[in-house]
């Protein structure tokens, strides 16, 4: 069990976790910026548009949590649901 | 010498059957040297077929060494190396001998040339797999291994009647492309299907493998499902329907592992996603993609065990895998929360991680066929198993709200097995050409170029993002006591509920009956009863005198009929 005289993590502190939060930010921002300097080559032509990947990636994943979420609605049973007779 | 002593899955078959006779230091020493010694074999084991004989009138072919069951067999016995050093600490011997017993099944079933030698070794890895749930020792994982074990039986019994189609028609037994036109084709495709864990036959993986002890599940990770992609590479490549079966499976289980609170079962959920892309791979059925396919499943067998092991470690110290249960261990377990990150940068094919090096073959040669839908699918599961897999597992298990659990750090072994698998995760990112040259076809394929970097690092960092943002928001899903219905509902719940339904429907059909009928069918009942029931006369067990002194009357009978 946790013990009160344990030390302190670095994450324990809220400020750093924000740290953490905005250093996504900032490294989707960088991905963005060295774009220019790459070029992006694909089999389908859309590939080449700028930011797709990081675009899809971003939609796919708050799509599908929503989706998940809705699902949960109607696939939610209690933890025992199956030992239940 | 016929070259089928060389065969490694006699050394871990039969080697596994001496397991419960050992003890402490000289029980770990066996089932560490077996795998090595199943390595050393196929070492020795050239290219080639050994291992020809007759039986019941048909050629049966033992060992076929090609370069695809070669290389399915390398990465078992690795799994099986790997699982043995994670199980050291376990007392109970069933596990260890059950364990690999079923590795040596897998490694001769991948081997095996013909349907016959396939279907007995198929179902073997059933047979000994389903002690591993057992051994968990509970009510609950005695009925799941049940439903496992009907499940696995029924893949092997389509196996065994589409193989005996195929007898019927050509006369052969032996495993080459079936194809679904093929005599029998349509069975052994739903057989191996099955087994692959296909959209709706899928749930005996995510039902069993979560109620399995922590070292079976490594064990159970491993084996069944690749063995059943090796299967389906071989017989059924360039079957177009796999396309649409492997795209949906990509896509499907990861919405439940957003809402699902096990996190082994999670893992089950992202297991069958990662199928989905072997089975992609095999559908398009081009040199790349079929390559993908057997560069995916030897990485990912690595990974999922990474991951499985991370998360038997905590069930081992903390005593349960529940998502809100915990959180905050990366504080006890710092180790294995490295490992967990190493194997969850792996799946989410990370640059630098296997996964990155074997899974872009496949997408790249889904692109290259020109198949949009299946690459944005293939594009989608790729961002949702970094985001449910990469890092739901980690931030829930490790981080997240600080759960106050303390526990120990995972056991010696444990850690000894998550390192080993954690450097060849790395290794195979790394460097990729010793994977690449024992691939079933010779290799074009350059996966570190400038932009596929980036566009792999933006597709995942903003999936991170999203995670971030939806988390902070609050409108991520919370970590619920739940269960969800899955398709096993249908049998856990519909089935017997059916079953009930139609009993009362004839009690009351009996009933309204004998009101119109008066006594007759009840007694028509009682006289079946006396005469069929377990005391009845027809069921009751003879002595052979009474038989052989009914059957001599019967002849006598016979014999006066005759001469009448």
């Amino acid at each position: 069990m946790k013990r009160r005289d344990e030390r302190r993590y670095w994450l324990d502190h809220k400020e750093n976790v924000d740290k953490v939060y905005w250093g996504v930010w900032v490294l989707c921002a960088l991905l963005f910026l060295v774009e220019p300097f790459l070029h992006k080559h694909g089999d389908f032509a859309f590939e080449e548009w700028f930011g797709f990947h990081g675009f899809y990636g971003f939609f796919a994943c708050v799509g599908l949590v929503l989706a998940a979420k809705l699902l949960r609605v109607l696939l939610k049973r209690p933890e025992d649901y199956y030992e239940r007779h | 010498m016929s070259g089928i002593e060389l065969s490694p899955a006699w050394t871990l078959i039969f080697g596994a059957a001496l397991v419960p006779f050992l003890h402490g230091k000289a029980r770990a020493i066996w089932v560490l040297a077996l795998p090595l010694a199943g390595m050393v074999q196929l070492w020795l084991l050239p290219a080639g077929e050994f291992g020809q004989l007759q039986f019941l009138g048909e050629r049966l072919l033992l060992v076929r060494a090609d370069r695809w069951s070669l290389l399915f067999s390398c990465v078992f016995l690795i799994a099986a190396l790997i699982s043995s050093i994670y199980s050291l600490h376990v007392r109970d011997a069933v596990q260890q001998a059950a364990g690999l017993s079923y590795a040596g099944a897998a490694i001769g079933a991948v081997l095996a040339g013909d349907l016959l030698t396939l279907f007995v070794f198929w179902e073997l890895t059933a047979l000994t797999s389903v002690f591993l749930i057992w051994a968990r020792r509970t009510e609950r994982a005695y009925r799941a291994g049940l439903r496992y074990i009907v499940v696995q039986l029924t893949s092997g019994m389509l196996l065994l009647f589409g193989a005996l189609q195929q007898l019927a028609a050509t006369g052969s037994l032996r495993f080459e492309h079936i194809g679904l036109e093929g005599p029998g084709g349509l069975f052994i495709f739903l057989g191996f299907g099955i087994k692959c864990a296909f959209p709706l036959l899928h749930n005996w993986l995510q039902d069993a493998y979560p109620e399995a002890t922590e070292s079976g599940t490594v064990f159970l990770s491993a084996f069944t499902t690749k063995l059943a992609v090796y299967a389906l590479a071989r017989g059924f490549a360039g079957t177009e329907e796999l396309i649409w079966i492997g795209a949906a499976m990509t896509a499907f289980p990861i919405f439940y592992a957003v809402i699902e609170n096990d996190l082994r079962r999670v893992l089950a959920y992202s297991l069958n996603n990662q199928l989905g892309f072997m089975v992609v791979g095999i559908g398009i059925g081009t040199e790349l993609a079929l390559n993908g396919t057997a560069a995916h499943a030897f990485s990912h067998i690595l990974y999922k065990a990474l991951l499985f092991m991370s998360m038997g470690a905590v069930l081992y110290r903390v005593g349960t895998v529940r998502g809100t249960d915990l959180g905050g261990l990366y504080k006890s377990m710092p180790w294995t929360t490295g490992f967990c990150i190493v194997g969850a940068a792996s799946i989410s094919a990370f640059p630098l991680f296997s996964g990155f090096v074997s899974k872009s073959m496949i997408l790249s040669a889904a692109a290259g066929e020109g198949l949009l839908v299946t690459w944005l699918v293939l594009l989608f599961a790729s961002a949702g198993v970094f985001h449910h897999s990469g890092i739901k597992i980690p931030y829930f298990a490790f981080f997240a709200h600080d759960s106050g659990k303390r526990c120990e750090e995972a056991p010696a072994n444990m850690l000894a097995a998550m390192a080993l698998t954690a450097a060849l995760c790395i290794g195979i990112g790394v460097y990729p050409a010793p994977l690449y040259a024992i691939l079933p076809y010779p290799v074009d394929y350059v996966p570190y170029t400038g932009s596929h970097v980036l566009a792999q690092l933006q597709l995942l960092v903003f999936s991170a993002l999203a995670f971030s943002v939806l988390m902070r928001t609050g409108i991520y899903p919370p970590e619920m006591r739940l269960v969800n219905l899955d398709t096993d509902w249908l049998y856990r719940r519909f089935a017997p509920a059916l079953a009930v339904g139609i009993e009362a429907l004839g009690r009351t059909a009996l009933s309204r009956a004998q009101r119109l009928l008066g006594g007759a069918p009840s007694n028509l009942l009682s006289v079946l009863r006396r005469v069929h029931d377990a005391d009845g006369i027809l069921a009751r067990t003879w002595s052979t005198g009474d038989m052989a002194l009914w059957v001599a009357l019967m002849l006598a009978a016979y014999l006066l009929l005759y001469y009448l």
